[in-house]
């Protein structure tokens, strides 16, 4: 079962804690140390987007391909950060960074309607044609005061995710 | 809270809209059981009123999925080696257990290998000449390799001190019904061969394995398969359908998960065994661990690994149960009637069942599974733009 014979010591455990802002009990991140060596069948010290594909659960999200982008070639330490979003010790701001951060896939700090209409079209694939699309991600815009042609920024991200219905966690299963 | 994905129960309005997408759906229920009735889902709440900026941008429930896959998935957990707890951690468990060692290696698997090595002299003594022999007198030729199937089994199970614990009535020689078992290793085959001489339908291995199933397992009238051929499938079935017709053909042992698991869980059946037209005796088969691990995880090891792994553990201690033949219900898909017979062997082998087909282990999921989703999320977009 993967790569059993690199093994975390307490340093390698405390340096991870502290890049994931502690969102992570050591516990835990022992626990997704062994998911990540069970993943990682090849042992390379990342997960390719094969290894990834190959849990079907993930296979058949519809943002996987999204989620492929941001979880190529990172390594175990950064993993972890990539997940510290979904811990439940993780604040509202860092998830709705982190949603923030899945829509703007060129990172420039502003989302666009384009980048908007692309995560509606993951969502929706083929059962609302391309006009329907737009034409309802327009509508909403304008009535939320914003519209076509309007940068979203992170803070516009916080003002409409950010009351504290949003619900994002993800158990790390420990032994 | 708002919840974009409807897990679960549908309304009867959405049903009434589904209709419009009919085609696609029919296809995916036909193919499988509803996958979301396993998986595990969120809080099952409608969202309804006016459709808003937020319900579009919140996309984490999606998000919540695909983290909750990364960190633990119940495919994944199908095919991991789940190792005992090690119990030679102190100073007086260490040395006894050192000694275990000892025995096992240098006393026990000589013995085995010796006896393993009589079983096939004694075996191939007897079977090439009636084999060759006795050419024209096919049915005697049948019986007498039969019990040499029979008895070479026995000796592998022998070799590695096998203690099998049968319950329930033994298979019977007649037409008209398959067996279906849960798998775990190629060890199955042998465990249950001991008893009756199966006719068995397998992947054609290579190496060693695949002389020996080209030879001795034609004998008792076995069918091939390739995994990775698409049409092979028809053929296969048509054998299958000729095999059960036969009376004087062995009973058919049928592995419908089609890949070996842990022997914790159960993946979905394939329906090739159930849509046959005959009945389907169901046979359990539970290892206990605490002698040896009997899983055959096929990424790891080989076959003859996985072999001298066995030989040289204690034992390989396992039930096997003989339940009751089943038939196809009135009104039942071929689908539900595999899951039936899937749920009476987990129930009775204490194994959980999970939604995957085994084949995942070797492909990409189907197109459906996303496509389902979306096609959920779009219906709630549409229909909340109606509402006021």
């Amino acid at each position: 079962m993967g790569n059993s014979s690199s093994m975390l010591t307490q340093y390698d455990i405390e340096e991870v804690q502290q890049h994931c802002n502690h969102t992570f009990s050591q516990q835990e991140i022992v626990a997704l140390y062994q998911r990540f060596c069970q993943l990682d069948r090849n042992g390379i010290g990342f997960i390719s987007s094969d290894e990834f594909l190959s849990v079907p659960e993930f296979a058949v999200n519809p943002l996987s391909q999204r989620l492929l982008r941001m979880l190529e070639g990172l390594n175990f330490k950064e993993f972890v950060a990539f997940l510290s979003a979904f811990s439940s010790r993780a604040s509202l701001q860092q998830k709705v960074e982190f949603i923030f951060k899945v829509y703007d896939t060129d990172g420039n700090g502003k989302v666009a309607f384009h980048d908007m209409l692309d995560i509606l079209r993951d969502l929706t694939g083929q059962f609302i044609s391309e006009q329907q699309r737009e034409q309802v991600l327009t509508r909403v815009l304008e009535e939320a005061g914003y519209n076509k042609d309007s940068f979203l920024v992170q803070s516009d991200f916080m003002k409409i995710l950010g009351n504290s219905g949003l619900r994002m966690e993800v158990e790390v299963p420990v032994d | 809270m708002r919840k974009l994905f409807t897990w679960g129960r549908r309304s009867a309005i959405e049903r009434g809209e589904m209709s419009k997408l009919k085609s696609s759906s029919s296809e995916l229920d036909l193919d499988r059981p509803n996958i979301e009735d396993y998986l595990p889902s969120g809080s099952i709440q409608e969202p309804h009123g006016k459709l808003c900026l937020r319900d579009l941008l919140d996309i984490s429930p999606t998000l919540t999925e695909a983290a909750g896959a990364i960190v633990d998935d119940s495919f994944t957990r199908c095919f991991k080696s789940i190792p005992p707890e090690p119990w030679n951690w102190n100073i007086y468990l260490f040395p006894l257990w050192c000694m275990g060692v000892l025995v096992r290696y240098l006393v026990l698997f000589p013995l085995r290998v010796i006896v393993l090595t009589v079983g096939w002299i004694i075996f191939l003594s007897c079977y090439i000449p009636v084999h060759f022999l006795l050419k024209g007198h096919d049915k005697l030729r049948k019986k007498l390799e039969r019990c040499l199937v029979e008895l070479i089994c026995s000796f592998f199970v022998a070799s590695w001190t096998g203690v099998v614990k049968y319950h329930g009535p033994r298979p019977s020689i007649r037409p008209k019904q398959v067996f279906v078992a849960n798998h775990t290793s190629m060890i199955d085959f042998i465990i249950l061969e001991q008893m009756t001489a199966f006719a068995v339908i397998m992947q054609k291995h290579p190496g060693w394995v695949g002389l020996l199933q080209s030879t001795i397992l034609e004998s008792v009238g076995s069918i091939w398969f390739n995994r990775s051929e698409a049409k092979d499938r028809e053929i296969v079935a048509r054998r299958l359908r000729e095999h059960i017709e036969g009376a004087d053909n062995n009973p058919l042992l049928i592995f419908p998960e089609g890949t070996c698991v842990n022997n914790h869980y159960t993946v979905m059946f394939k329906k090739g065994a159930f849509e046959l037209g005959c009945t389907v005796c169901p046979v359990a088969i539970k290892y206990n661990k605490v002698f040896v691990d009997a899983f055959w995880n096929s990424r790891k090891q080989s076959f003859t690994m996985h072999l001298l792994q066995l030989m040289t553990s204690w034992a390989v201690v396992c039930d096997v149960w003989y339940l009751e033949p089943q038939n196809l219900k009135p009104g039942e898909t071929p689908i539900e009637f595999a899951e039936r017979v899937r749920d009476i062997i987990s129930v009775r082998a204490g194994l959980k069942k999970v939604p995957w087909d085994g084949y995942l282990k070797y492909s990409r999921p189907s197109p459906k599974h996303r496509e389902r989703k979306q096609q959920g999320f779009a219906e709630s977009v549409l229909r909340r733009l109606e509402e006021i």
